[in-house]
């Protein structure tokens, strides 16, 4: 019997298979899932940045109907331990809740536990709390000073982390200056740069929240939370709770977006788990949005001292990054290693001799910073590439001229960076060149010169990329940089796999199961991807760093390979043939070349299950599963090219044009890659147009609603042109390096160096972001911004 | 507590709910219609767009009892048992979501927009979902989507 040939489906844009469900509101988030008895919880929260807390009075909170009782942060610490860490360094204590001093707006002081949600949040603005005021410490620079106030008394000077040298020659934490010193004295060229990265808050559309149920009976916790990593939320809901990871279940229902702000764990999730076991009830909690703006972590805010040495050709001798961070109150999981990841990646994606980049991560009265699309690596990219672009201005080079003398060349890889990253491959040029031609950049610049001539401002600009991506491995990540997968071919053929790699957008459902529908040669509509959930999903990290596909999708296709090779032990008994024969085609096991005197895929599993007889050596059944430890990460670049008018009566940007080339190696489902890349740019070009986190002199958010923080919206952008090179990856056998992130990285600079370059005839060099219109509209005015 | 009584979805509904309930919380918690979302809460993000008497609105800046007497739409009621219709089909067939939070209330706004501008340019799209964030796609699929459902791709 011959069965329709089955198309390939790897490389295929094929419409995704978790849409039915999202399309007709049929999906369950966290606040969707409802359990009987569930109470509900408020959080109250301090509204100043800095204090102690002189007292909290709960009485009328608890004397209102509906509610059950009140926590506040002492009484919790009995509850709770204080909050882990997934970083190496030495960090102050952190309390799911306050105790006695408050150290950012927003800070949880107390919680409510109620039967009903209106009661709880009426319940929770009745709650006193009176404060000895400290004074707000907000600008990082003068924190260093110790200046109004230390936060954290064995914090001296508010350092967190005190100038962590990286680069050239390094070895036992000094940086060999002898070599950097001399890139510097040689230099015909030496630009220096204050760079601003501005903080920026996630805003996935679906806030935090998180449902724990602890059942008494059984001593076990099941955890349902919007979070990126379910394996990490029940390793560490275990421990803080005192039980073993086997007595907690932890699901990650549908999540929708989390942006690197859902990997850490948060002090609600604590609390929700603390108070469920404490009181043998489910608990629930669901944060609004303007708990969100201050309650969920912030990205980016690093400023960088750039200084960058060059002969008068444009060749880069040497680059100097001083990197100060602020991360906002307290660590968060892993708020320490972002700006690690900021000097990582220096090098960028030049063949520079002599880098030398020191870390310094300052304490402020702020939200804490952590993971943010693109989580220190935009940030690299941002202060190099304006640097780069700040030469070339200075050199009257092109900015792509400029950019192409200090590639790093295709046979230079693996590339060792002298920042101790090994690039595993790369063409930068083919990205550039590619870039360049779709934006037929000499027409572009004739355009630009026009316009100029006509007395408008138009601009353009250029930035390359490189990130690390497909985190691990193990030896990096305290959670270990592995992923997993188990592949049960089930009894009538039809196929379940696990991974660890818990989607929320990503498209996982739909790209996983198109690898293994080539890869057993069965419809797609036959397999199922599961997520999310630790009692079926056996291990698992996590979605964050671009990994899910580059390590979550490896593990699939290795477990994936076990489990044909024992199928295809049992074919061969069946067929009595030679198992490297057979081929795994059209829904069909068969000897190459014979397809018709073959069996059913369904026939060979249901045979695998009912094995009369058991052909020796094997034991029954088709269920396998990998764990995949990447060697090296993967190292996906590109060339984003952007064009930009400034409007010279009222200095307001308009975006003009956006050509993007990324190589993020082999591509699974390239329609799922451009929406990974849409996204991206958007966040990219929303940071360096129109968002900000502003705080004002007391630290409070200014901006901490969507009325005043400026989201993205469909008109404020135009359309995108987007196209891609392809150099696989050596660090896995996909070759796929990871997408997720990668819009947010060219485009920042390229839009900065794009205004610059159309207020170029103001005299200025470089403009920190965001391009508020009245910032431009002061150096058109002959102002300084 | 006060009596209130719509048509949701085609079925007539009867409850009795605090006169302060947002409609978007009676649907999601009474009615058990949780595909409207609530993304924000000031009347920003429009994830909680249903129709009311035919026009869209924020079920999150409208009480419950607003809408006594009214007929309403949530995204559970657009499709028939065995059809989507058109905009989500399109939003389907260009990859018009991603998270899919935002997407019930971007496909009202959506089936708002097709209403009165059944063939919109795409500036027209651009404006129509203005009043609806996406922090996953770019908007540019979901332009797509639009277009799709329109007709237009």
């Amino acid at each position: 019997m011959a069965s329709p040939v089955l198309p390939k489906l790897v490389g295929q844009r094929i419409k995704r298979r978790e849409d039915p469900r999202l399309i007709q509101g049929r999906a369950t988030y966290v606040d969707d899932v409802k359990v009987a008895g569930m109470l509900h919880l408020a959080f109250k929260r301090s509204d100043i940045s800095h204090g102690r807390i002189r007292s909290i009075d709960v009485s009328a909170a608890l004397a209102m109907d509906g509610v059950e009782t009140v926590f506040t942060g002492a009484q919790l610490a009995e509850l709770v331990p204080p909050m882990p860490l997934g970083t190496p360094w030495p960090s102050p204590d952190h309390r799911a809740l306050a105790v006695d001093t408050v150290r950012y707006a927003g800070e949880p002081v107390a919680v409510v536990v109620a039967r009903d949600r209106y009661v709880a949040r009426d319940a929770a603005d009745a709650i006193a709390v009176s404060y000895d005021s400290l004074p707000a410490v907000v600008d990082p620079e003068l924190a260093m000073t110790g200046q109004p106030a230390v936060i954290h008394p064995a914090f001296p000077n508010n350092l967190a982390l005190d100038g962590i040298p990286g680069g050239t020659g390094v070895s036992g934490g000094v940086v060999d200056d002898a070599a950097i010193d001399k890139a510097f004295a040689d230099a015909d060229v030496v630009i220096s740069q204050r760079m601003v990265n501005h903080r920026l808050v996630p805003n996935a559309m679906e806030t935090r929240g998180v449902l724990a149920h602890y059942e008494p009976g059984k001593g076990t916790m099941t955890i349902w939370s919007s979070t990126q990593s379910p394996h990490v939320l029940r390793s560490i809901i275990a421990a803080m709770n005192g039980l073993g990871q086997d007595q907690v279940r932890a699901i990650a229902p549908e999540v929708g977006g989390g942006f690197g702000a859902k990997i850490n764990i948060y002090g609600e999730d604590f609390a929700a788990a603390a108070i469920s076991k404490q009181l043998g009830m489910p608990v629930k909690w669901i944060e609004d949005r303007s708990e969100a703006f201050v309650a969920t972590s912030h990205g980016r805010d690093i400023i960088g001292y750039v200084d960058l040495a060059a002969t008068r050709e444009g060749k880069v001798l040497g680059i100097k990054l001083r990197l100060i961070a602020d991360i906002g109150a307290y660590n968060l999981l892993f708020t320490a290693m972002i700006p690690t990841l900021t000097m990582l990646m220096a090098n960028a994606t030049y063949d520079i001799p002599a880098v030398r980049v020191t870390v310094t991560e300052v304490f402020t009265n702020k939200t804490p910073t952590d993971a943010y699309r693109g989580a220190g690596r935009p940030e690299a990219t941002y202060f190099v590439e304006r640097a780069l672009d700040m030469l070339a201005r200075e050199l009257k080079m092109d900015p792509a001229d400029v950019r192409r003398k200090n590639f790093i060349q295709p046979n230079q890889f693996p590339y060792a960076t002298q920042m101790g990253a090994v690039y595993d491959s790369g063409d930068y040029e083919r990205a550039l060149d590619l870039a360049l031609k779709n934006a037929n950049w000499d027409q572009l610049k004739n355009e630009r010169d026009k316009a100029k001539q006509e007395g408008r401002l138009v601009g353009l600009g250029l930035a390359m990329y490189v990130e690390v991506c497909g985190l691990g491995p193990s030896a990096i990540l305290p959670t270990g940089g592995w992923e997993h997968s188990q592949i049960t071919v089930e009894r009538d053929g039809r196929i379940s796999a696990t991974t660890g790699a818990s989607p929320h957008g990503q498209g996982n459902e739909t790209t996983f199961a198109q690898m293994l529908a080539d890869q057993f040669g069965v419809p797609i509509e036959h397999i199922t991807i599961l997520h999310g959930d630790t009692a079926i999903v056996k291990q698992g990290i996590g979605t964050f760093g671009s990994r899910s596909q580059a390590v979550g999708g490896t593990a699939l296709h290795l477990a994936g390979g076990k489990v044909k090779t024992k199928m295809a032990k049992f074919a061969a008994a069946m067929l009595e043939a030679a198992e490297e024969d057979l081929v795994f085609e059209n829904g069909r096991v068969f000897v190459k070349g014979a397809p018709a005197s073959g069996k059913s895929f369904a026939e060979v599993s249901a045979f695998a299950y009912v094995p009369v007889p058991l052909p020796p050596g094997l034991e029954p059944g088709l269920s396998e599963e990998a764990f995949f430890e990447p060697a090296n990460n993967t190292y996906p670049f590109g060339c984003h090219i952007s064009m930009l008018e400034v409007d010279r009566e009222t200095g307001e940007p308009t975006l003009l044009k956006l050509v993007a080339v990324d190589d993020a190696g082999h591509l699974i489902n390239p329609l799922i890659v451009e929406g990974q890349i849409h996204g991206g740019l958007v966040q990219g070009i929303g940071q360096a147009m129109i968002e900000e986190a502003v705080y004002n002199n007391e630290g409070q958010l200014v901006t901490g609603s969507f009325m005043d923080y400026a989201m993205p919206r469909a008109t404020d952008f135009p359309r995108f042109e987007l196209d891609s090179t392809v150099t696989p990856t050596p660090s896995n056998p996909l070759g796929a390096k990871g997408v997720g992130e990668a819009g947010t990285l060219g485009s920042t600079p390229s839009i900065v160096s794009a205004a610059v370059d159309a207020l170029s005839e103001f005299g200025v060099t470089h403009i920190d972001m965001m391009l508020r219109p009245e910032k431009l509209w002061r150096i058109i005015q002959g102002g300084r911004a | 507590m006060a009596q209130v009584s719509m048509t949701v979805n085609g079925r007539l509904r009867k409850a009795s709910v605090d006169p302060r309930t947002l409609l978007v919380f009676f649907l999601r918690e009474q009615l058990f219609l949780t595909g409207t979302h609530v993304g924000c809460d000031t009347s920003q993000c429009g994830a909680c767009t249903v129709l009311v008497d035919g026009r869209t609105a924020k079920a999150c800046t409208m009480f419950a009892v607003q809408a006594d007497g009214s007929t309403v739409t949530t995204i559970e009621g657009l499709a028939t048992e065995s059809t989507l219709h058109p905009l989500q089909q399109g939003f389907w067939e260009e990859h018009g979501l991603q998270c899919g939070f935002c997407t019930p209330g971007m496909i009202m706004a959506a089936v708002g927009l097709l209403q009165d501008n059944p063939k919109p340019s795409e500036r027209e799209i651009r404006e129509g979902i203005s009043g609806n964030f996406c922090r996953c796609t770019g908007y540019q699929h979901i332009v797509n989507a639009i277009q799709h459902a329109a007709g237009g791709r």
